[in-house]
């Protein structure tokens, strides 16, 4: 932990006077070539060419850094080196690989600027450009932020081209045949005379020639794999209940563990009588560990009844104990004192609020949790010289300096297999469950240690999407919206969630404010306040982040204007619209939905747009007034991620979004009552169950340069379309989500 | 206690109540059925005994003795599939996944009873299985295509 912290102290500065010196440096180190993890033991008669190919006599390995946590990224990362090296699927295994600085992300740079991820001016640019040579620097391997396609399109398929045309080079010096009329196909070099040899078998001499660096890659026309649709590698196992996730290793030796935390979260362990527990069948310890209590039994289910059986005192939490205190905080974060950004000031807008008639409101959005259907587990060996650790993970490398920090050992004598995970949603960013797993294991060193959380101690040690408050004032005339005044105010995600890994982080938070300030939209005066609130409870990165929250302050306020125009909610978004991209993918719901068209008695349309991770999504739900509550009967969803990679799992992806999105709007909320979590399970905490969900449509745009990713921009514009089709329907406008707390659903 | 799992015979020493669902994942090794609530709020741990679908974090080990229990990996094999199997694939239904080993069990199991379900009878059997995340458009089409193919079958 201490490299990685004087690093960032010391890069992190780039918003200040010392970005000269830190650039300087880092651009020296950052253009460095990194060294190719894969050509570590490496056997005689294996060929790598990159830190993505492997090849030996036998078989082809890709490796696909990218975690997958459902996304399917593992078969598209796959699919951009396949392209390039005409491989099919079925041609090739993969692999997670291991922690390793080649596999840096380019594309977290595009959410760590304050530009509009749609901004592609030189200034934008010149940031990216010093904060991905940061990021590089400080080994930032992960996933997340919708990043994965984004940091992969080009330099996969680099990496595809150029284990192609080494192969070329070393079946022509086999051959003979000049490399000009060799050609590639089907996992095989082709010779002039029909013949062909498979990579397998020219993977020796491939390992004795230098990788040819220089290569041009395909004319996206003649793309066999991308754009088409794919049949992912993991939804056979995934089918059959023969892929294994985290939670499914099994070592020999191994023991299974249970743990209570303290469920005010960082607060201390007063005492704890485990007398029962002790006496339970197939309990071999229990143990103290920092703020809680573990369990060491035979089997899971023992491990976490016993666990239940402990007495224990907790100390109190380190925020106020029940939700009341929470929103009073925020309530009184509006002040100047408390401002975390301007981010927007355009016209006058105090001139054009003064003496005029003004909508106002003031919108709320809860805590949720993330709640993946797999709970968080993780399996960890230690040993004098190593560690091992199984489980999923989206941040690898930082993982082994956690991990190491505990045990004492160095961070590269941590060695880990990343898993597939049962989804994650932000919850797999985080390590206390891997701090606690090596804690454990670190006290029985030679024993793997097996920890499982129960569905009610995942609930109860959430790190929960934050809470936010919105303040919005504005003006109409002549049918048009003439001023808004939106402020925001929030704790910081970035500040609590990177504080627990003992980074500070200087400088704006851009998702307090995020789906709100970066929308494209050109409003004669327009102002836009981010407020940062005081920490409250722990909160962490739940899917699309600040979008989902400030997402629906805003596009929400921007709906009540429309209204008080008396302007057509679409029209007038339309009419505002200063963004390309944005406007069509604006114009496609309205075509798809049929907009305007009478849908007659008790049904009624709303529409949302919110851009996030830089890929504008327009939303239009089309909803019905029945005996049993409100129907949501069907979704639109038109957004633009510059190319779709896979159809099929870009559709699967979008409506996924759209139904987290909803689901979480209307049924769900996180609230604290004497410093813990209330929610303990998915009795009052499911999202959405099938009966809910509506027909989804879905279309993917192409109108912009960069490749974007889609796992999280549908969710935000959700909850926005469904409250504005809500007024449309009813005349009763939804300021805070759950929606459920205020009107029935089916 | 004794059950037969996939059609073989297996004996186990545990407690009465330690549940099904962790006799089958950690004491004979049976990780497809899944754990994600306990408290049969999920259905990731869905199985059929004696024929019917259950979730097996609800039945005592003392409830299964003697029964004939099937899980995701005895109603097909990636080799040789279920017909719902083939349709989830067909339909590339999975996100993450984890939830649909309980998912294409309860949808078997419908299919079984009900041949020829409707769009409401399939919403209802099928919403007490959660997918976090939002697959339900594609179990909904998924469960149609298998339910055609078993009746030509």
């Amino acid at each position: 932990m201490g490299r990685i912290r004087t690093i960032a102290r010391r890069t992190f500065l780039i918003g200040s006077a010392a970005i000269v010196g830190g650039v300087a440096f880092g651009t020296y180190m950052a253009r460095r070539q990194l060294p190719n993890p894969l050509e570590d033991g490496l056997a005689d008669g294996e060929a790598t060419f990159n830190p993505w190919v492997l090849i030996d006599s036998e078989k082809i390995t890709l490796i696909t850094p990218h975690g997958d946590l459902g996304q399917g990224v593992m078969s598209s990362q796959a699919a951009l080196i396949a392209e390039e090296m005409d491989l099919e699927f079925g041609q090739f295994e993969t692999s997670f690989g291991r922690p390793d600085q080649a596999y840096w992300n380019h594309a977290f740079a595009d959410e760590g600027v304050p530009f509009k991820a749609t901004d592609d001016g030189f200034v934008a640019e010149s940031m990216r450009s010093v904060v991905r040579g940061l990021n590089k620097l400080m080994s930032l391997q992960g996933t997340g932020g919708s990043t994965s396609m984004a940091d992969s399109f080009v330099k996969l398929r680099e990496a595809g081209a150029v284990a192609r045309e080494t192969l070329k080079l070393a079946a022509s010096q086999v051959s003979g045949v000049p490399i000009e009329e060799l050609t590639t196909a089907a996992g095989a070099v082709q010779l002039p005379d029909g013949t062909s040899i498979p990579y397998t078998k020219l993977a020796s001499a491939a390992a004795a020639v230098e990788p040819v660096q220089d290569v041009t890659l395909r004319d996206p026309g003649t793309w066999r794999l991308i754009g088409k649709p794919m049949d992912r590698l993991d939804v056979v196992g995934k089918s059959t209940g023969t892929l294994d996730y985290g939670i499914d290793v099994a070592l020999d030796g191994m023991v299974y563990a249970a743990v209570r935390m303290n469920p005010r979260k960082g607060g201390t362990l007063e005492s704890y009588d485990a007398t029962t527990a002790r006496t339970m069948r197939g309990v071999s310890d229990v143990m103290e560990i920092t703020g809680g209590v573990a369990v060491v039994a035979d089997n899971s289910w023992r491990a976490m009844r016993a666990a239940e059986e402990l007495d224990i005192v907790w100390g109190a939490a380190p925020y106020p104990a029940e939700q009341d205190a929470h929103w009073a905080a925020l309530s009184d974060s509006f002040g100047e004192d408390q401002l975390d950004s301007m981010w927007r000031d355009d016209g006058d807008v105090t001139a054009a609020l003064e003496g005029a008639e003004q909508v106002s409101a003031e919108y709320r959005s809860p805590y949720v949790a993330h709640a993946p259907l797999e709970p968080l587990n993780a399996i960890i060996k230690v040993t004098d010289d190593a560690v091992e650790v199984w489980t999923g993970h989206q941040m690898p490398i930082m993982l082994q300096q956690v991990v190491a920090g505990i045990t004492g050992h160095d961070a590269d004598q941590v060695i880990f297999h990343n898993q597939f995970m049962g989804g994650s949603f932000g919850h797999r960013l985080e390590f206390e469950h891997l701090k606690q797993t090596a804690e454990i294991a670190n006290q029985m060193r030679g024993t793997p240690v097996k920890l499982t959380y129960s569905r009610e101690e995942d609930f109860a040690q959430e790190f929960t999407r934050h809470i936010a408050m919105g303040r919005c004032r504005g003006t109409v005339a002549n049918g048009q919206i003439t001023a808004i005044d939106v402020n925001i105010a929030a704790p910081s995600v970035l500040s609590s969630q990177m504080g627990r890994i003992g980074i500070s982080v200087p400088g704006p938070d851009m998702q307090i404010a995020a789906g709100a300030w970066n929308n494209p939209y050109k409003i004669e005066n327009f102002r836009m306040c981010a407020f940062r609130a005081a920490e409250l409870a722990p909160v962490s990165s739940w899917r699309a982040v600040g979008a989902p929250c400030a997402g629906f302050i805003f596009d929400t306020f921007m709906d009540e204007l429309c209204h008080a125009a008396g302007a057509d909610p679409l029209e007038e978004r339309l009419r505002l619209m200063d963004h390309d991209p944005s406007r069509k993918v604006l114009e496609a719901v309205a075509e798809m939905s049929d907009w305007g068209s009478d849908l007659g008695p008790n049904r009624a349309r709303g529409v949302a747009f919110v851009e996030s991770f830089g890929v504008p999504t327009a939303e239009v739900a089309q909803i019905a007034m029945t005996d049993r509550g409100i129907l949501i009967e069907k979704m639109f969803v038109a957004c633009d991620v510059g190319t779709v990679i896979d159809p099929v799992n870009f559709e699967n992806l979008v409506q996924g979004g759209v139904i987290y999105g909803l689901g979480h709007a209307i049924n769900c909320e996180v609230t604290y009552s004497d410093g813990m979590i209330e929610q303990s399970n998915f009795h009052v905490h499911d999202g959405m169950r099938m009966y809910q969900c509506p027909e989804i449509i879905v279309r993917g745009l192409e109108n912009q340069d960069k490749v974007r990713g889609i796992g999280e921009p549908p969710t935000p514009p959700a909850a926005p379309a469904l409250g504005n089709a809500i007024f449309a329907m009813t005349g009763q406008r939804l300021r805070e989500m759950p929606f459920n707390k205020f009107v029935d659903f089916v | 206690m004794k059950l037969t799992v996939n059609g073989t015979e297996r004996e186990v020493d545990v407690e009465d109540d330690m549940p099904l669902l962790w006799v089958l994942r950690d004491e004979l090794g049976l990780t497809g059925t899944k754990f994600g609530c306990g408290i049969a709020q999920c259905g990731a741990c869905t199985v059929h005994m004696d024929g019917l679908a259950v979730r097996s974090c609800q039945v005592a080990a003392a409830t299964a003795d003697g029964a004939d229990i099937t899980t995701i990996e005895g109603l097909g094999t990636p080799e040789a599939m279920h017909a719902v199997q083939e349709a989830w694939v067909a339909h590339q239904v999975a996100q993450c996944g984890y939830c649909q080993s309980g998912q294409i069990m309860q949808a078997a199991s419908l299919l079984d009873l009900n041949p020829n379900p409707s769009d409401e009878d399939i919403d209802i059997v099928m919403s007490g299985n959660l997918c976090r995340c939002g697959t339900y458009p594609r179990i909904r089409a998924a469960v149609k295509t298998a339910a055609q193919k078993l009746q030509e079958a």
